[in-house]
């Protein structure tokens, strides 16, 4: 349940929270772009390091650390995998540089999910929603996104509870091969599944008597409005996309490697 | 036999939920534990099966401690039904939903069917033997999740509120056979808001407010106490409140079984007449 932990919104009072959810993207979206531009790993460490400040300013480095650790595993799986296809297709050989790239691949992965859990820690669903609204997305498709963001925790609350019922009716989680493993999940998933099922049709049920779409046009108790730190946010994206380009196009980036 | 001694418990998210609660339940005793909501009623029998373990305190069941063995191991033992049946149900059947426990437990196939057919039959399940236990109403979604645990008969049973969306008959029928079981030695916990059901069935009540308990006695003290009901926001039960207000007639105040409440009018009324 610790990855989910990292996308879990609480509700904190930040700079960083109270930033737009549309420009925020756009920060992020930069940083997905600029980790897929380079492969070398100084630049890369550099917008791993980028986040830092952020992270503090929002007062959630327990639950980012908490989704890197959650990422650990999956990064731990990309970085043995590069090594050991460059070591079995370049002759059972294996040098600094071999391992200096495998790990910049792996960085690459941990900044994409670590700005991720950035955006997903400082951004409530109702401001998702909002932003998504005002980007021209019809309602109906923000409220479904913002609704299954909040469901969530829900039901990863809802799976532990059935998971404490099947266990007190002798089911043993742990017990058995892979096979038997994955099978004993099945009396925990379908109830799951069911109940999600359930309560979406309930759902339904509950907007519809309280006149969801009986209007065509839809208004808002809260606009969004971008205020001195959004452009402030919004200059820094620029300025880190711009400079990506440049260094990318006009600097030659060494490799730690050369450096040593 | 549950005893739990000085039992501190913390979730992850820091709520301290029982705050040093210490019990002793005897084989056959029939206790209800009743508390306003977030009292800490459901996260204290959660420690009876293992399904929580003490953050400090001891648990034992059966004189297992509970911290010492696996939630499968102390289950044999206590039977626990939850109080959404749409947590436990996965099956294609009733049949194999009720089948699903004593497989685990390992029991051969002759005795599974046996004990199927029992189950199916003391909770008047008999006829939806081969349907899905989803397509039964609420009610019936209880019984056979309720059936689901008895199937392996164990000695401790422990109902999270077992009365919730079930019709007078259906909870006549339950308070029996709660009945029955006592007779049979075996030990009934169940976690209630069901005033007037436990004032019914008379078992031993345990009041419990903010993660401690606040009273444990018989239910003909503790239910008839307004100060103390009041303060686990519990009303009450009928007959209790009839009784309050004819006090001042110089009838008895702790009065919450209807016969008794019967016999005790009557009496009045056959004084009056020999006036």
């Amino acid at each position: 349940m610790s990855v989910f932990e990292g996308l879990r919104f609480r509700k904190v009072y930040s700079p960083i929270h109270n930033l737009d959810p549309r420009i925020k993207f756009v920060y992020v979206i930069s940083i997905f772009v600029v980790a897929i531009i380079f492969v070398q790993i100084i630049p890369l460490l550099f917008l791993f390091l980028l986040q830092v400040p952020f992270v503090l300013l929002a007062k959630v480095q327990r639950q980012w650390l908490r989704s890197l650790r959650g990422a650990s595993f999956l990064a731990g799986l990309i970085f043995v995998i590069n090594v050991a296809t460059t070591y079995f297709t370049s002759g059972y050989t294996l040098t600094a540089l071999n391992v200096e790239n495998a790990a910049s691949l792996t960085l690459r992965f941990v900044v994409l999910v670590e700005s991720f859990s950035v955006f997903f820690l400082t951004t409530s669903p109702d401001h998702l929603g909002l932003a998504l609204e005002e980007s021209r997305v019809p309602y109906e498709f923000a409220f479904a996104f913002t609704t299954a963001v909040r469901f969530v925790p829900v039901l990863a609350e809802e799976a532990q509870t059935i998971m404490d019922a099947q266990k007190a009716r002798g089911l043993e989680l742990e017990k058995g091969g892979l096979l038997k493993r994955i099978r004993n999940y099945v009396p925990v998933l379908i109830p799951l599944i069911v109940s999600a099922i359930r309560r979406s049709l309930e759902l339904a049920e509950a907007m519809e008597s309280r006149a969801w779409g009986a209007t065509k046009k839809r208004t808002n108790l809260y606009a969004l409005k971008l205020h001195l730190g959004d452009y402030a946010l919004l200059v820094i994206t620029v300025g880190i996309l711009s400079g990506a380009v440049y260094t990318h196009f006009f600097v030659h980036i060494p490799t730690i490697t050369q450096l040593i | 036999m549950i005893e739990a001694e000085n039992v501190h418990f913390s979730y992850p998210n820091k709520v301290e939920a029982l705050k040093g609660v210490s019990i002793t339940i005897t084989d056959g005793e029939f206790v209800a534990i009743m508390g306003q909501n977030g009292a800490g009623k459901s996260t204290f029998v959660k420690h009876f099966n293992g399904l929580l373990k003490p953050s400090s305190g001891i648990v034992c069941a059966d004189g297992v401690e509970t911290t010492k063995t696996s939630v499968a191991t102390l289950a044999r033992n206590v039977g626990f039904v939850f109080q959404n049946p749409d947590h436990q149900l996965f099956s294609e059947t009733v049949e194999d939903e009720i089948a699903f426990a004593l497989k685990n437990f390992g029991f051969e196939a002759e005795v599974i069917e046996k004990r199927v057919t029992w189950a199916l039959n003391l909770l008047s399940l008999t006829q939806y033997r081969k349907t899905s236990p989803f397509l039964l109403s609420g009610g019936e979604r209880k019984r056979v999740a309720l059936a689901s645990v008895l199937a392996w008969d164990p000695k401790t049973l422990i109902l999270d509120e077992p009365t919730i969306g079930q019709d007078h008959e259906q909870k006549e029928k339950l308070r029996q056979f709660i009945m029955q079981m006592q007779t049979q030695g075996k030990t009934v916990v169940i976690v209630t808001h069901d005033v007037e059901f436990v004032a019914e069935s008379n078992p031993r009540v345990v009041l419990m407010k903010e993660g401690k308990i606040v009273a444990d006695g018989i239910g003909k003290d503790i239910l008839t106490d307004p100060a103390l009901l009041e303060l686990s926001s519990i009303v009450l039960p009928q007959i209790a409140q009839v009784f309050m207000k004819l006090s001042p007639l110089g009838l008895p105040k702790n009065i919450i079984d209807i016969y008794e409440a019967k016999e005790i009018i009557l009496k009045v009324q056959e004084r009056k007449n020999l006036e």
